[in-house]
């Protein structure tokens, strides 16, 4: 049997990352803020 | 709709500034060609998934400490990111296989070593003596133009160019004295291998 030498190509134009990926993101988003302080920055989460 | 419009250079301006929505827009216009990105690297779904998300948490956290550098393009710039993380994903994965010695399985089962024997360099030296002997045998065109094509790795272009004779004169004299050599070989029963 002839030999497959060429790789199926894994991107998809298609592919999306989870739904539960992106609703976490705009959400940590919101709940965080970032504060300067002198050259210190803290992140603070908000519940 | 009108959020298509709108470029990216203004979405992360109106991120940093507070609009959290603009977030939402540059994540769903980019989300296919990040993650098919981090994907044809990966070749696993849920590690692409955490991929993504880190990624976009290192946006996230960049642009609200105002460290962003307007210079590059954002797409550009997610992607580096992306693709940052995922040479850190393949350094921490990645393992040396180990085999151990057993009863059943020999270390020497998957290492080979290529290099010749002593005898099998002994017949290839034998072999490269007998075929300069045979060489020198044929007629001297024929022989100028192997030795050029041969030893000295030349084209037949710089050959002809050469021995001031056309291509096809100079491809014929090498024809002639391969046909030469083969001759010589079966009427002396000379083997040549090694």
């Amino acid at each position: 049997m002839a030999k497959i030498y060429s790789k199926k190509a894994l991107a998809s134009k298609n592919l999306k990352p989870k739904k539960e990926v992106i609703s976490f993101l705009l959400n940590y988003s919101q709940a965080l803020t970032i504060v300067k302080i002198e050259d210190k920055s803290f992140e603070i989460i908000a519940n | 709709m009108a959020d298509l419009h709108i470029p990216d250079a203004l979405l992360v301006k109106n991120y940093v500034e507070g609009n959290e929505s603009a977030l939402g827009t540059l994540i769903k216009r980019h989300e296919s060609k990040i993650y098919g990105f981090i994907y044809s690297k990966i070749a696993d779904r849920d590690i692409s998934n955490d991929i993504f998300q880190d990624t976009f948490i290192k946006v996230i956290k960049t642009l609200k400490s105002n460290s962003y550098n307007e210079e590059g393009k954002f797409l550009p710039w997610v992607m580096r990111i992306s693709h940052n993380l995922i040479v850190d994903h393949f350094r921490k994965t990645k393992k040396m296989p180990m085999y151990r010695e057993t009863e059943e399985f020999s270390i020497f089962s998957i290492m080979s070593d290529d290099s010749l024997t002593i005898e099998g360099k002994m017949i290839v030296d034998q072999v490269e003596i007998d075929l300069k002997k045979l060489i020198e045998e044929l007629p001297e065109d024929q022989k100028e133009v192997l030795v050029m094509r041969m030893y000295q790795d030349m084209s037949f272009k710089e050959i002809s160019e050469l021995t001031n004779v056309s291509i096809n004169t100079a491809l014929g004299r090498m024809r002639y004295a391969l046909m030469n050599l083969r001759k010589i070989i079966d009427k002396h029963q000379i083997i040549l291998t090694n």
